[in-house]
């Protein structure tokens, strides 16, 4: 089940910067580009698993920090000459407030 | 499917380019092991010509850095010779004793050069003309010796010996045949040849038997049929090469020169393939890069499950790549009854172009003096093109054809799509003209990287910069200076001429008064304006955290897995009980998992996770140890030798000198990072003469040294001068790290940078000219007052605490039943 779930507001996240989340499933990255749009993708570089939530956010992409492949945004595609892609994550914004679109897990139940 | 292991016996241009067609192909087939008897990574061996007569850097001809090795995770063995294959067990054995299993072999051992055996052939002086290693030893030679005698005019011999010549040696040219190059140019192109060859003040003797090479110790000459001697202090033996067959023949394989495969490149042994010079595929050895990139081809294939790849025979074209001097041959080039010939010869202009005939086709070309057409002539006789309806201008080229002379880009602009532009690696017209515009290619070096068109021998780079701009018009500017990056036209100097001139402050300032074409950068530009600004406006300038890649702006080094190591300072690598036992206490409290000493005399911690850094500083700060900076491009250590203090040698107070100079130095940035050493004699322990920046104490002063490098590349220190006291060594070292605070180019090491301002300009600045000296050490001074401030105790009182937790944390849901 899926359900938007309230990470925080728009000041935690430093403009081209990226915030973590934790999970169940893993870490998110959430980043503010400078025209303060937010996007979330999984923070786990299609090419070696870099922390994508650690790169140098230009524009509406991300260059990772182990060896700089640059990941949009928007589409979680790599850019330029390489190939792959991460899961994004669907953000909603209500002022200030940042929700995103995350599966709920329950622990098993016994 | 589990991965199967391949194992690559050598580590040249034909299974570089093996791999990456396999990569492409079958990206998860095998874990891939590689021994390399030469101690370093994947190079572009046709272009040693341009290192040895210094129009090109080592690492400006490296094909596969150290990067794309971890990137491929391939294990690489540098400097392992293999010396046994165990085919009934399938592991190989290298001379350092280590043994791998294979489930596939790939042969790719190369040639040998050929050594005439004649007496004297082992004296020292004798080398040959193969590797980066003979590049390296003919440099030195030409340091301290002046007459070279180069046995052999072909191809490399020529270019071994207009490399020496540019280093000023005193050379000449032996070659057994009555013209050059022989087997590629008729007699009338090797004639001519010959002239332009002396005509660059290298002696050329033609029809020179070598008899013997004399000397008692070392080479003093050489010793013709004839009788004649020449003196020589180098000899270089350029007289063909031989494929390095001999593992395979141990091994049981069937080999002939080369080792015998067949189409697929399969040897006698159905798991063991052999590409690259050492292979003999349909009877014939190869040595042209053209057809060992078709070997690399049709093996990737076979090892990724196509048993149909084949390798089929075609003619290559030989350029030589002497600058100044053209030369292009392809074909078959003898005479004959059933043979007709066109040739054209401008004296004046020294131009000679002969085509062979036969049946209204081409079948050989030679062109000397204007080569344009090469690469025409050579698409016609590919296709068998009949040129009867041409044949009265067929020798002007292809320009007039069809009427009037047209420009030289609409001869580039007719070439049909399936021409073959780039020789090298088999890349025709269309794979061009359709990258460039399906990933909007801009430049030079992004075609390379897209295509690899121009990226081995380069002499197609003319003929590729005409499609850009045929496919881009006028928005390619080839003669501009390499820009920063893909935001800006601007180079990196004219960015830091700019910003002084127009007083520019901020990052956004920058972009807007420079004209960015991106919005807010890209992580090439930003960091490097990041640095510009800290440098040029030390009191001014904000640093821009965002700007600066991940180590600087958490201040530790990130690792593969995403956490971070730390490495405090140890002031000129001394330390004591308590810092060792706080750094034991830190260890054990985080449960750090490695601690490693490093190369710059201090200790790393591996493996902490993100949100422990501050607590792990605050404990290490508690203790007294600030940053190492062991992630800045920035000043990173001072290794010191223990001096007059321990040492019976030493000469001064070695130790004492660099850790003041790191005391005084620490927390300023640099264009790229910053290692020095401070050794306390001559013998150097501290190795001061690789380092960046170097002191080497001396009875009578302090000789301050710089740029040198003992990474991928290796070199040597220069000498800046000699100074008395340690009061003016500080000085000097000071103010030649502000000169190049100022000048380098953001990335740029400083022995890159000294050899694009020039060495003497440096001394004369920083030795010379003591006024200059002192405005550079001032105004270090001054930017240290903003600098020397620990990020470390920074962080733990609380900045950028955001860096280090993360925003939310979001549980299990507790299930509902």
């Amino acid at each position: 089940m899926n359900d938007w779930i309230e990470i925080g507001t728009l000041n935690d996240i430093p403009r081209r910067g990226a915030r973590c989340v934790k999970t169940p499933q893993g870490k998110i990255a959430v980043f503010r580009t400078m025209e303060d749009q937010v996007f979330a993708i999984d923070d786990h570089c299609p090419h070696k698993g870099g922390p994508l939530s650690q790169g140098i956010v230009h524009g509406a992409s991300v260059t990772c920090p182990l060896h700089n492949w640059v990941i949009s945004l928007e589409t979680g595609k790599a850019l330029g000459a390489d190939e792959g892609s991460v899961k994004t994550v669907a953000i909603k914004r209500d002022g200030e407030r940042i929700f995103a679109l995350i599966e709920r897990v329950a622990l098993a139940a016994e | 499917m589990k991965k199967q292991k391949l194992i690559i016996i050598g580590n040249g241009m034909a299974p570089g380019r093996a791999l990456e067609h396999l990569f492409e192909l079958a990206p998860d087939a095998y874990d891939v092991t590689i021994f390399n008897a030469e101690p370093r990574v994947n190079y572009d061996r046709i272009m040693l010509s341009p290192v040895l007569s210094g129009e090109k850097e080592f690492e400006e001809i490296i094909i596969h850095g150290d990067g794309w090795y971890i990137k491929h995770g391939i294990m690489l063995y540098k400097g392992h010779k293999v010396v046994n294959i165990d085919r009934v067990a399938k592991t190989v054995t290298s001379d350092a004793g280590t043994t791998e299993p294979y489930d596939k072999l790939l042969i790719a051992t190369g040639s040998s050069p050929f050594i005439l055996p004649v007496p004297g052939n082992n004296l020292p002086g004798v080398l040959t003309y193969r590797d980066l290693d003979d590049v390296r030893a003919m440099l030195l030679a030409a340091q301290s010796r002046a007459k070279a005698i180069v046995i052999g005019g072909g191809l490399l011999g020529l270019e071994a010996a207009a490399g020496l010549k540019s280093r000023d040696m005193d050379v000449t040219v032996l070659h057994v045949m009555p013209t050059l190059m022989e087997r590629q140019l008729d007699p009338a192109a090797g004639y001519l040849l010959e002239k332009a060859v002396e005509a660059r003040g290298i002696k050329v003797i033609t029809k020179a038997s070598t008899k013997e090479i004399i000397g008692e110790k070392k080479v003093e000459g050489v010793l013709l049929a004839d009788g004649t001697v020449l003196p020589a202090d180098l000899v270089v033996m350029a007289v063909g090469i031989r494929p390095s067959a001999s593992l395979a023949k141990d091994t049981g394989l069937e080999c002939n020169r080369g080792i015998v495969t067949d189409a697929g490149m399969r040897t006698s042994d159905p798991d063991i393939f052999a590409i690259g010079e050492c292979a003999e595929v349909g009877g014939q050895c190869y040595g042209l890069v053209a057809p060992l990139y078709e070997m690399a081809r049709v093996v990737a294939a076979q090892l990724a499950g196509n048993s149909e790849a084949a390798f089929v025979h075609s003619e290559t074209p030989t350029k030589l790549k002497v600058t100044g001097i053209n030369v292009f041959s392809v074909g078959d080039l003898g005479e004959g009854d059933d043979r007709q010939e066109i040739v054209l010869r401008d004296a004046a202009a020294g131009v000679y172009k002969r085509l062979v005939l036969k049946d209204d086709r081409i079948i050989g070309t030679v062109l000397y003096g204007e080569t344009s057409d090469g690469a025409w002539f050579h698409d016609l006789t590919k296709k068998r093109t009949d040129i009867s309806e041409m044949r009265d201008t067929l020798i002007f080229g292809q320009s007039y054809q069809g009427g009037s002379p047209l420009d030289p880009m609409a001869a580039v602009a007719a070439l049909p799509d399936d021409a073959e532009i780039c020789g090298c690696n088999g890349i025709c017209k269309g794979k061009i003209t359709g990258t460039i515009s399906a990933k909007g290619l801009t430049s030079l070096d992004d075609v390379r990287a897209h295509t690899k068109a121009s990226a081995s021998c380069g002499s197609c780079t003319g003929l590729v910069e005409q499609l850009l701009s045929l496919t881009l018009g006028d928005s390619y500017n080839p003669s501009a200076v390499t820009p920063m990056c893909s935001c800006t036209d601007l180079g990196h100097d004219d960015v830091r001429r700019l910003i002084k001139a127009k007083g520019l402050k901020s990052i956004p300032a920058v972009m807007q008064e420079l004209e960015w074409k991106t919005s807010c950068g890209c992580a090439k530009c930003r960091p490097a304006l990041n640095y510009y600004l800290v440098s040029d406006w030390p009191d001014e300038y904000a640093d821009d955290y965002q700007s600066r890649f991940i180590n600087e702006r958490v201040h530790a080094n990130i690792q593969k897995d995403g956490t971070y190591s730390v490495v405090p300072r140890m002031w000129g690598g001394m330390t004591s009980s308590k810092e060792l036992r706080a750094i034991a206490d830190v260890v054990d409290k985080f449960a750090i998992p490695a601690v490693k000493v490093t190369g710059g005399q201090r200790i790393d911690m591996l493996g902490i996770k993100k949100e422990d850094l501050p607590a792990v500083w605050a404990d290490l700060g508690k203790a007294g140890f600030v940053s190492g900076q062991a992630y800045a491009k920035g000043l990173r250590t001072v290794k010191t030798c223990v001096g007059t203090d321990w040492c019976r040698f030493g000469t001064q107070d070695s130790t004492g000198l660099g850790i003041r100079i790191e005391k005084f130095m620490w927390g300023s940035w640099t264009p790229a990072k910053l290692k020095m050493a401070v050794s306390g004699c001559p013998r150097n322990c501290a190795e001061a003469t690789c380092k960046d920046i170097g002191i080497i104490c001396v009875d009578s002063g302090f000789e301050i040294h710089f740029a040198g490098a003992a990474g991928l590349d290796i070199k040597g220190t220069e000498i800046l001068g000699l100074v008395h006291t340690e009061d003016e060594a500080l000085e000097h070292v000071v103010a030649l790290a502000q000169m190049y605070r100022e000048q380098g180019r953001y990335l740029e090491r400083i022995y890159k940078w000294a050899k694009r301002v020039g060495l003497d300009e440096i001394r004369r600045q920083i030795m010379g000219d003591a006024d200059k000296r002192k405005g550079y050490f001032d105004r270090f001074v001054f930017s240290q007052k903003f600098a020397q401030v620990d990020p470390w105790s920074e962080r733990v009182s609380g900045v950028d605490k955001h860096e280090f937790r993360p925003m939310a944390t979001i549980p299990y849901q507790q299930a509902a039943e």
